[in-house]
């Protein structure tokens, strides 16, 4: 008895239904509109970013609506306010926490320098201790340049190429064997 | 000064002995000696009735001696009454009685004044820094400690560095101005 094998055949029902892309474009598009933002609010930044996650702005639109209080389920830590040095090492243990693939959003002036904080107790910048990928001007910045950002940072998530750029280095250590 | 108010300051002045007494725009202040205040600030609150301490703050007067000072700011409702008490503490001998067995709220003010000044309170149940951490070395708001502030380091709890201060004070310029000309830049003086 033989078992009869299905011929790849010309499927009508799903045409339309199947796209050709890379990887890398895939996984970006993915990437950058399911932003998870883990809300480091530490002062007034904080009250813009609601008003950005609230209805009127609707950062949903963008796919980033999902706070995330726990950095184990975060994509991009969105730093708003003063980040005294108390609080430093704090926010760089939250931002360890935080798996990989994972951007920072420096918002406002204070977390981005300081701000008018120039003080034995505010840190200059979270970029003294963590990555930045966008940093945002405004002391708050209003929540339309807290999109703008974040778009901004959706653009340079679309650039990457983390799964052509493994490749190529695989490529490259099989041709050095 | 108002009636009530000057038969209080009477009565002090009866039992206490006062260094200095100061009236400003409807405001009496008293300087006192700083081995009375303990007893000075039981006698107000239980015979004289100042039953809320609104305030507890350090001052620090670099150059004078006693170089610290601390304030008690002193309310009695009944009448409406406010009251203000100092006492000058030198740096040789830095600490004052508590008060947080007769007013609560000094509790943590003066958690504060230790942190910011370094001032002592006599039998504080938790005199801990407030606001620095645990070993930061530094008494911050003292006259000969830097604005932009002194580098330090607790590895995994805190460190602290110095700010760029570009020249000059870093403050806003109140004025009709536009925000540009109001924003904290540094400034010369």
């Amino acid at each position: 008895m033989s078992t009869t094998v299905a011929p790849a055949a010309y499927d009508s029902k799903i045409e339309g239904n199947v796209i050709f892309t890379r990887i890398d474009a895939a996984m970006n598009w993915m990437r950058k509109n399911s932003l998870w933002p883990m809300p480091m609010g530490l002062a007034c930044c904080a009250i813009e970013l609601m008003a950005t996650a609230s209805s009127r702005f609707d950062i949903a639109r963008f796919g980033a609506e999902v706070m995330r209080f726990s950095p184990r389920q975060s994509d991009v830590m969105i730093v708003a306010g003063t980040v005294t040095y108390k609080m430093a090492l704090a926010v760089k243990r939250i931002w360890d926490q935080m798996p990989e693939p994972k951007w920072c959003i420096a918002m406002g002036a204070c977390a981005s320098s300081g701000g008018m904080y120039r003080s034995y107790a505010v840190l200059q910048g979270i970029d003294n201790l963590i990555p930045v990928d966008v940093y945002i001007s405004g002391c708050p910045p209003r929540p339309e340049a807290l999109i703008e950002g974040l778009m901004k940072l959706q653009a340079k998530i679309d650039g990457e190429k983390s799964f052509l750029a493994q490749k190529e280095s695989l490529a490259a250590l099989a041709a050095e064997a | 000064m108002a009636k009530n108010l000057s038969s209080d300051v009477a009565a002090i002045e009866k039992k206490f002995a006062v260094l200095k007494k100061t009236e400003f725009r409807g405001e009496t202040s008293l300087l006192v000696e700083r081995a009375q205040l303990k007893d000075l600030a039981r006698f107000l609150k239980e015979e004289l009735g100042y039953s809320y301490l609104i305030d507890l703050s350090g001052v620090d007067h670099f150059g004078e001696e006693p170089r610290f000072e601390v304030v008690y700011e002193l309310v009695q409702f009944e009448r409406n009454d406010h009251l203000r008490i100092k006492v000058r503490v030198s740096e040789d001998h830095l600490s004052v009685a508590t008060v947080s067995d007769l007013w609560a709220t000094a509790d943590w003010h003066e958690r504060e004044a230790y942190d910011m000044y370094g001032i002592g309170f006599d039998g504080h149940p938790d005199l801990r820094r407030i606001l620095m951490w645990d070993g930061y070395p530094y008494f911050p708001l003292r006259k000969d400690f830097p604005l932009a502030g002194k580098p330090s380091d607790m590895p995994e709890v805190a460190f602290s560095a110095t700010a760029p201060l570009a020249g000059g004070p870093f403050v806003t310029a109140p004025s009709a101005g536009t925000t540009e000309d109001r924003e904290p830049r540094s400034r010369e003086f």
